[in-house]
């Protein structure tokens, strides 16, 4: 197992690296530069600010500083539209965008498991059929038609709950559940089938005809092993919901990071850029990660093998 | 060799040419149809998309203009000029859909065209050829794999994007075309690669699985024994057998694809007004959700019924094809 761990910390960190080289190259390649402002900067200021952040120095010099100094110094450079350090930002704003991504992640899950395991049991009832229609539409419907519809529906009429803003603690509903929403119907679908796969198995049946409960047969037998897909998909899942979140947090004004994302690339900042980046892409590999090791756990075959199963 | 190895050797070859005519009577897809006719969801599904893209692409031609401004007539009422009415700067609301719907399907349709166009290729040189080549291959793509894909595209887009200005005023210059339709079309290629480029990841991988256990089977033996050469069997007798999952796959990309460019045209990096696109067009909605919601919900029913239709079809495909469900 920790062989198994390292391993894939291994392959995290070439994950970030690759990450970094491809965004890297991407921010240099985009058209613009940073210091363009509302006044008009005269070329030597522009260039003093260029030389001031480094970015005067040849490519591959800037390829490898940067790196060099995330891990030397632990340093993220400095933002050239916002003039703060890009790591003060990200901690500012890290803690607001993994609330609302985990309490999403956590309605996606307590939403969609109980409701797949359900449909499966029941497999072609109405009961199926209406809650895989319901799903469907969670995936159809996209985050920005539901959310608006939500701040219409909900945040109007129930006191207590805001349109939009961040403060309170009831305002992470709303867009937790916007942005849960699509997670959970995925997720409603894979449970489906993956319980509907172990429970023609064998050993289910064998496990009924020992006169176990049908219900504890589903529980303790069928769901260990029906639920493998969704925890796989966990880990895909969360970055699904850090980049949904960008949307999400432009609808109910959610001070997070991925706001930060997106007027970075609007301004050319190209050191707000790598570090949000690498941050999503660092959270994204523990994520991963995590997901691994829970299927290993749930799943014998995999400790062995190290692989999971196909 | 004596004669009578030799008869049963033609009496084989007999039989297999008759099996061979009865396969042909029913083929995987022959099948596949069949049993897709059956599933009334599916059809319905097929039919309704059908339908959209009729009215995109072709009703669309005799509608109104879908950027004529009007600012005396904004918000206006369904009425026999304006269908579906107006919106917030008196353009036909109705034509805006439909053209909009051209954008979005059109994205959708490309984008994935370009993914399977790689990923096909791709996952079946990777698990053809196999050993290092295989490894190497591969662990790249889990690499992309981990990266956030919104956001490379977010940026590829914003690189491509302004490219895509220059090059519209260069063949407005030098070739004389018509500015809007220029205009319309260099502000969508670029979504076609950005999203296209990173959307083939998850189909290698599936191609190649299916290419692993292609190539052990005995057809393939039997043509590489006749003396094709490897990359002949390769595209003439492997890859037309990953057909199956990779349709599949490839019907439930769409929607994706479809999705993100909303995503992308939402977050004003992607199609710009004054051209339309669903996401475009849900996005200009949700600014007047109070007072009129029919310019957020009209979009947003035609871009879910969709995504509907398509989702189910890829499914009934699915079941259609036998294919084993894959993990998105």
């Amino acid at each position: 197992m920790l062989r198994f761990i390292a391993s894939r910390l291994l392959q995290g960190l070439f994950v970030l690296f690759a990450l970094y080289t491809i965004t890297f190259f991407l921010a240099k390649a985009m058209p613009g530069e940073p210091f363009t402002t509302e006044k008009n900067l005269s070329e030597e200021s522009k260039a003093y600010q260029r030389a001031l952040y480094g970015l005067d120095k040849p490519l591959l010099h800037q390829y490898l500083i940067y790196p060099k100094n995330i891990i030397t110094e632990g340093s993220l450079a400095v933002s050239t539209s916002k003039g703060r350090p890009v790591k003060d930002i990200i901690s500012q704003s890290f803690k607001v965008s993994v609330i609302l991504g985990l309490s999403a992640l956590g309605i996606a899950i307590c939403i969609g498991v109980p409701i797949g395991v359900i449909s499966a049991v029941r497999r072609n009832s109405w009961v199926d059929w209406g809650t895989m229609a319901i799903a469907m539409i969670g995936i159809c419907v996209p985050a920005f038609t539901i959310g608006p519809l939500l701040q219409i529906f909900i945040a109007a009429n129930l006191p207590g709950i805001k349109v939009a803003g961040w403060g309170d603690p009831q305002d992470i509903l709303l867009p937790a559940i916007t942005l849960g929403l699509s997670t959970a119907a995925y997720l409603a679908r894979l449970t489906r089938g993956g319980m509907l796969e172990i429970l023609s198995q064998d050993f289910i049946r064998t496990a009924h005809a020992k006169g176990i409960p049908a219900s504890k047969v589903i529980t303790r037998h069928a769901l260990r092993g029906g639920i493998l897909p969704s925890v796989a998909f966990i880990g895909p899942a969360f970055a699904a919901l850090i980049s949904g979140s960008f949307i999400v947090e432009t609808i109910f004004q959610v001070p997070g990071m991925g706001q930060h994302f997106v007027n970075a690339v609007i301004s050319r900042d190209e050191f707000l850029l790598l570090g949000v980046a690498l941050f999503f892409g660092f959270l994204i590999v523990i994520m991963n990660l995590a997901a691994d090791i829970l299927t290993g756990i749930l799943d014998p075959r995999v400790r062995i093998t190290g692989s999971s199963p196909k | 060799m004596n004669s009578s190895t030799q008869d049963t050797k033609s009496a084989e070859g007999q039989h297999d040419y008759s099996l061979l005519q009865a396969e042909r009577g029913s083929s995987l897809w022959r099948d596949a149809w069949l049993r897709m006719g059956k599933n009334k969801v599916a059809i319905v599904s097929l039919i309704v998309f059908i339908i959209t893209c009729l009215l995109c692409f072709g009703f669309a031609w005799f509608c109104k203009d879908p950027i004529q401004q009007n600012l005396a007539n904004k918000f206006a009422a369904p009425s026999g000029e304006h269908w579906l009415g107006t919106d917030a700067m008196g353009r036909d609301l109705f034509s805006r859909i439909l053209y909009g719907g051209q954008v979005s399907i059109l994205v959708g349709l490309v984008a994935t065209f370009v993914a399977v166009t790689i990923g096909v290729t791709y996952g079946a040189i990777s698990g053809f050829y196999g050993g290092r080549i295989d490894a190497i291959m591969m662990r790249t793509v889990d690499t992309l794999l981990s990266i956030p894909f919104l956001m490379v595209v977010i940026v590829l887009q914003a690189v491509l994007s302004e490219w895509s200005t220059t090059t519209s005023k260069w063949i407005v210059e030098n070739w004389g075309w018509n500015k809007e339709f220029t205009n319309r079309a260099t502000n969508v290629l670029p979504l076609f690669f950005a999203l296209g480029l990173f959307g083939w990841l998850t189909l290698a991988r599936i191609v190649r699985a299916q290419v692993l256990s292609l190539k052990e089977r005995e057809f393939v033996e039997a043509a590489t024994s006749l003396g094709l050469s490897r990359l002949r069997v390769l595209f003439r007798h492997i890859i037309p057998n990953t057909l199956g999952p990779t349709v599949v796959y490839a019907t439930l990309t769409v929607p994706g694809f479809i999705m993100y460019e909303a995503t992308l045209s939402y977050l004003g990096l992607g199609v710009e007004s004054p051209n339309s696109s669903w996401g475009i067009l849900i996005k200009e909605g949700a600014n007047y959700l109070e007072t009129n919601p029919q310019l957020l919900i009209l979009p947003g029913i035609l871009f879910s019924l969709t995504l509907f239709a398509l989702n189910f079809l890829g499914d009934g495909l699915r079941d259609a094809l036998d294919v084993r469900a894959s993990k998105d």
